[in-house]
C-alpha cells in the first residue's frame, strides 16, 4: 500500500505554473529520489507536500496505519503530526539555540504536559523532560553530536549542521522523511558517510525517504527508484538503470558523465 | 537556554532550584529590614515599588517580543485594562479579599483582551504588528478616556491601597519563576523557536500561531497584573499614565537589558530606575537621554547588557576572576 | 447638503496634509521596509522653522515654507545616515526601535528647547486670509492653498518618479535592492533621495498645518503621523498613488465622523480603520504581497 500518493499536484504564483501534473506514488520502506536540474521545481514539490503553500490543485494523500489523510491544505505543524518531516535545502536550524534544543522543540508534538504543569514544574514535566533529554542524546549520539549538545547551532562546522538538520527532523518521529539536497556542499568522504548514514537511519527508524540530491553518486547508490523533474514537470521515472539510460533526462540534466557515477 | 534542568540528583545545596530559593529568601529579608529600620526612606521604598512593577512588565513584554519575537508596541493598554479592572473592585469591595479578586479579575480581563487583540494582528509580520498592536492600545485608552465608569479623563482616585512590600516581593518573584519556568518548557521552547526561524518551526510541528497568541496572551496577563498592583500601591490611575511612552518605557527596559534575557530586564528595571532618579532634577533631559540610549544600544550594541543570556554561576565566576585578574595587574 | 459640501471641503483639505506626510511613510517603507516613526516629527519641525521664519525672520509665507522644506530635507537626510543606514543589515525590531528612539529624541530635544506648551503663528494677513463664500459654504484661501499646494507637489513626484532616472532608482531598489545595486544604481543616494522627498513633503505639511490650525506644540507630530501612517497602509504601503488616495480618504472620514457622529471618537476611529485592514487586507489597496522564498 502506497505511504504517499501524489496526483495531479499543480501550483501557479500568480501567472507562473511553478509545478503541474506531478505524480508520485511511494510504497512504505522505499527509497526514492527526485532530480532534476535547477529550478525543476523539485524544492517546491516539497514545500507543497509540507504545507508551506497550499496546492493549487491536485492531491496529496498520505496513507498512516490504514488511515488516508489529505495533506493538501493543511498547516506544516499538522502535516508533521501526520508523519511527514523534511529537511531544509538552505539549512534552517534555530541558529541561536542549542543543538541540544534544536532537537528537543523538534519532539515538541509528542510532549504531554500542558502549560499548568509547566508554569509550575510538575512531576509531569520532570518525567516528559526526562524522557525528551533522554531521546535527543540518544539521537545525538547516533550521529555523534553528543559532545557538541550544548553548542550553538550557528557555530558548529557546515557538515554539523547539515548532520543536525537530518536528526532534528527525525526527532518529530516521522513516517516520511523528506531529504532535501543533503550532500550539499559535502566533500566526497563526508558525502560517502552521509549516503551510508541515510541507509542506516532507513533501517533503523523504518522509515520511507524521498530524497532531492544533485550528487549522483548518493542518487544511483541508494535510490531504488528516481522521479525526474525538469521546468516544473516530470519527464521521467524508473530505476537507476532506466534513468541512466533515459534520452529525455540525459538531455536536460545527466549529461554523459553520470555513467561514471 | 539554561541546561540546569539536566542538573537532577545532586547535592542539595547545589541543586540551582535551592540556590534560587534562597538567594531570593534573602533579598526579602534583606529589604523587609531595611524597610522595618526606617534606612529604606519613604521615597526610596517607592522607587522599589516602581522597579518590582517595571520588572513584571518587562518580564511580560519580554516574553512577547524578547523570547517569541513578536514586537508588541501596545503593552501599557493591558496594563491599564489590569489597574482599572481591580481598582473598580476594590473601590466597591475594600477588603482584603477584594484586592485578591481584583487581581484574579485583572489578569484574567486583560487576558481576554489579550486574546482579542492577538488573535487576528499575530498573523502580521513585525512591521504591522508594532502598529496593530499600537493602534490597540490607543483605542483602549481613547475607551477609557471616555467612559462614564472610569471617570473619564480624570481617572480615580483613592484606589484602596494594599500593595506593601510582602506583596510586591511575592507577586515580583513568582512573576519571575512562571516565565521562567515556561521558558524551560517544551511549551517555552516552541515560543523561542518561533522567534529562530517560524517557518522551520512550523515544519518541525510547532503550532506557530497558537503559541504566538498564546505567549501575547501571557505576557498580557502579567501586564493586566502589574497594572492592578500599580492601582493599589499609587492609588490614582488616569488614562494618560498608559499611553504610547509607557509602553515605550517598558520597551526601553527590555531592551536595555537584553532582548531574550529574563535576568537581563530585572537588572535594566533597577539600573534604570537608579538613572531616573538621578535625573529627578533634569526630567526634559531624561526622555532625550533615553532616546538617544535607545539609538546608541541599538547601533552599538543591540543585544543590550545580557543578550539572550541569563545571569548564572558561571558567569558570575568569570566575572569575579576578570576582575581579580584585573587587580593583579595593577599590581 | 451644504454641510455636507463644506465637511466635504474641510476633509480635503486635511487630507491634503495627511496625503503630504503618508507619501513620506509610504516612500521609506517601499525602499529600505522600515517604518520611520520619526517622520512625523519631521512635520513637526518643519511647522516649528515656518513659525521662527515667520516671527523672527519676519520672512513670507512662501519662503518660510521653502526654507522650511529645504532644513526637514537635510534633517530627513542626516537622520538616515546617522541612525538608520549603520542598520541596514540588522533586523527589522532593531530598525524600528531605533526609529522610536530619533523620534523621542526630536520629541523631547523639542520639549527642552522650547519647551512642551503650544506656541501660535502669527495670524495670517492679506491674501492668505481671505475667505471664499458660496451660499452658506466658506472656503479660505489657506484651504485653497493647501490643497493647491499639495497637489502640486504630488504631481511633481509623480513625474519624478515615473520621468526621471532618479525615479526608475526608486522603483528599481524598491523592487529588489541587491539587484539594482548590480545594474549599477547608486543604492545609497537613492535611499537619501528618497528621505529627501519625504521630508521635504512633511515640512511643507508642517508650515501648512501651522498656518491653518495657528497652534503647534512638540507633541503635534504624533496624531497627525499616526492618521497619515493609516493612510499609507490604507492605500497600500509602499504605493505612491495608495499614499495620495489614503490620505484624503483618512481626512474625510475624520471630518465627517468629527461632523456627523462624535468628534470624542474621530481618532478611535481612524485606528479602529487600521485594525480592519490590518486584519483583512494588509496590503491595503494598490499594496503587493511579499513572498517569503522557501
Amino acid at each position: 500500500m502506497a505511504i504517499l500518493s501524489v496526483s495531479k499536484l499543480t501550483k501557479t504564483f500568480g501567472g507562473l505554473t511553478a509545478v503541474s501534473d506531478i505524480n508520485i506514488e511511494i510504497e512504505r520502506g522505499e527509497l526514492v529520489g527526485l532530480i532534476g536540474p535547477n529550478g525543476a521545481g523539485k524544492t517546491t514539490v516539497f514545500n507543497l507536500l509540507t504545507g508551506i503553500y497550499p496546492p493549487t490543485s491536485g492531491h496529496i494523500i498520505l496513507n498512516h496505519d490504514g488511515n488516508q489523510k489529505q495533506l493538501g491544505g493543511l498547516r506544516p505543524d499538522m502535516i508533521s503530526k501526520a508523519g511527514l518531516a523534511r529537511t531544509f535545502q538552505n539549512i534552517r536550524l534555530f541558529r541561536e539555540l542549542s543543538v541540544l534544543d534544536n532537537v528537543r522543540i523538534a519532539m515538541h508534538q509528542n510532549i504531554s504536559y500542558g502549560l499548568l504543569s509547566a508554569f509550575l514544574h510538575l512531576p509531569s514535566y520532570v518525567r516528559e523532560e526526562k524522557r525528551v533529554l533522554d531521546e535527543s542524546l540518544k539521537l545525538l549520539d547516533i550521529f555523534d553530536l553528543t559532545s557538541k549538545q550544548d553548542e550553538m547551532a550557528n557555530n558548529l562546522p557546515y557538515g554539523e549542521q547539515r548532520r543536525l538538520e537530518i536528526i532534528r527532523a527525525l526527532a518529530t518521529n516521522p513516517e516520511l522523511l523528506l531529504l532535501d539536497e543533503p550532500a550539499a556542499g559535502m566533500n566526497p568522504a563526508e558525502t560517502a558517510q552521509l549516503t551510508s548514514t541515510i541507509a542506516q537511519i532507513r533501517e533503523q527508524f523504518g522509515l520511507t525517504i524521498l530524497l532531492i540530491e544533485h550528487d549522483m553518486s548518493v542518487v544511483m547508490t541508494i535510490c531504488e527508484r528516481i522521479y525526474v523533474m525538469d521546468y516544473g514537470k516530470l519527464i521521467a521515472h524508473g530505476t537507476p538503470n532506466e534513468i541512466k539510460s533515459n534520452p529525455r533526462v540525459i538531455e536536460a540534466y545527466l549529461g554523459e558523465d553520470v555513467n561514471n557515477a | 537556554m539554561d541546561t540546569a534542568t539536566k542538573a537532577v540528583g545532586t547535592n542539595f545545596f547545589n541543586r540551582p532550584t535551592v540556590r534560587k530559593l534562597l538567594i531570593l529568601i534573602a533579598i526579602y529579608i534583606v529589604v523587609q529590614v531595611l524597610i522595618w529600620t526606617d534606612i529604606l526612606s519613604a521615597y526610596l521604598q517607592v522607587t522599589l515599588i516602581t522597579i518590582c512593577i517595571n520588572i513584571i512588565l518587562a518580564v511580560g513584554l519580554n516574553l512577547i517580543t524578547g523570547f517569541t519575537g513578536q514586537f508588541s508596541l501596545g503593552h501599557a493598554g493591558f496594563m491599564s485594562i489590569g489597574a482599572y479592572t481591580c481598582a473598580l473592585i476594590t473601590m466597591r469591595m475594600p477588603t482584603i479579599w477584594g484586592f485578591l479578586i481584583g487581581i484574579v479579575a485583572a489578569i484574567i480581563l486583560a487576558g481576554i483582551v489579550g486574546l482579542i487583540v492577538g488573535l487576528p494582528t499575530l498573523r502580521l509580520r513585525g512591521d504591522y504588528l508594532a502598529i496593530a498592536t499600537l493602534g490597540f492600545a490607543e483605542i483602549i485608552r481613547i475607551i477609557f478616556v471616555n467612559l462614564d465608569i472610569t471617570n473619564g479623563a480624570a481617572g480615580l482616585s483613592g484606589i484602596p491601597q494594599f500593595v506593601n512590600w510582602p506583596w510586591m516581593f511575592f507577586f515580583t518573584a513568582g512573576t519571575v519563576m512562571l516565565v521562567s519556568n515556561f521558558l524551560k518548557s517544551t511549551h517555552g521552547r516552541a515560543c523561542v523557536s518561533i522567534r529562530e526561524d517560524e517557518i522551520a518551526a512550523e515544519t518541525m510541528g510547532v503550532a506557530t500561531t497558537k503559541y504566538k497568541v498564546t505567549a501575547f496572551i501571557i505576557g498580557s496577563c502579567f501586564a493586566g497584573m502589574a497594572g492592578a498592583l500599580y492601582a493599589s500601591y499609587f492609588y490614582v490611575i488616569k488614562p494618560e499614565f498608559f499611553g504610547f511612552m509607557k509602553s515605550i518605557d517598558i520597551l526601553i527596559i527590555v531592551v536595555f537589558g537584553g532582548l531574550g534575557s529574563l535576568s537581563g530586564s530585572v537588572l535594566a528595571a533597577v539600573v534604570l530606575a537608579i538613572i531616573s532618579t538621578l535625573l529627578q532634577s533634569f526630567a526634559d533631559l531624561r526622555m532625550v537621554l533615553y532616546a538617544l540610549l535607545l539609538i546608541v544600544i541599538m547601533i552599538f550594541r543591540p543585544q543590550g547588557l545580557m543578550g539572550s543570556k541569563e545571569v548564572s554561576v558561571a558567569m558570575l565566576k568569570k566575572v569575579g576572576k576578570s576582575l581579580s585578574f584585573k587587580k593583579k595587574e595593577r599590581g | 447638503m451644504e454641510q455636507f459640501l463644506q465637511q466635504l471641503i474641510n476633509g480635503i483639505s486635511l487630507g491634503s496634509t495627511y496625503a503630504l506626510i503618508a507619501l513620506g511613510y509610504t516612500m521609506v517603507y517601499g525602499i529600505i521596509k522600515l517604518i520611520n516613526f520619526a517622520h512625523c516629527d519631521i512635520y513637526m519641525i518643519g511647522a516649528y522653522i515656518g513659525y521662527y521664519c515667520l516671527t523672527v525672520f519676519k520672512l513670507g509665507f512662501v519662503p518660510s515654507l521653502l526654507i522650511a522644506m529645504v532644513l526637514c530635507t537635510v534633517l530627513g537626510v542626516s537622520i538616515e545616515k546617522v541612525a538608520y543606514k549603520p542598520l541596514r543589515n540588522s533586523s527589522r525590531i532593531a530598525v524600528l526601535i531605533t526609529a522610536i528612539g530619533v523620534s523621542l529624541f526630536l520629541e523631547y530635544g523639542m520639549v527642552a528647547l522650547v519647551g512642551a506648551g503650544v506656541m501660535s503663528y502669527p495670524t495670517m494677513t492679506g491674501v492668505l486670509a481671505d475667505q471664499y463664500k458660496l451660499g452658506q459654504i466658506t472656503i479660505s484661501m489657506q484651504q485653497i492653498i493647501i490643497v493647491g499646494v499639495s497637489v502640486l507637489l504630488m504631481i511633481l513626484l509623480q513625474f519624478i518618479v515615473k520621468k526621471t532616472k532618479m525615479g526608475k532608482a526608486m522603483r528599481a531598489v524598491s523592487l529588489d535592492a541587491d539587484a539594482a545595486q548590480l545594474m549599477g544604481i547608486n543604492v545609497n543616494a537613492t535611499i537619501s533621495f528618497t528621505f529627501m522627498l519625504g521630508s521635504a513633503f512633511a515640512g511643507a505639511a508642517g508650515v501648512m498645518v501651522g498656518m491653518y490650525y495657528v497652534s503647534i506644540k512638540p507633541l503635534m507630530g504624533y496624531l497627525p503621523g499616526i492618521k497619515a501612517f493609516v493612510a499609507a497602509v490604507f492605500g497600500g504601503i509602499g504605493s505612491i498613488p495608495g499614499a495620495m488616495i489614503g490620505g484624503y480618504f483618512i481626512g474625510l472620514v475624520e471630518v465627517f465622523v468629527s461632523g456627523y457622529v462624535n468628534s470624542l471618537y474621530k481618532d478611535a476611529v481612524v485606528f479602529a480603520i487600521l485594525i480592519l485592514i490590518l486584519i483583512i487586507k494588509p496590503t491595503g489597496l494598490m499594496g503587493r504581497a511579499e513572498r517569503e522564498k522557501v
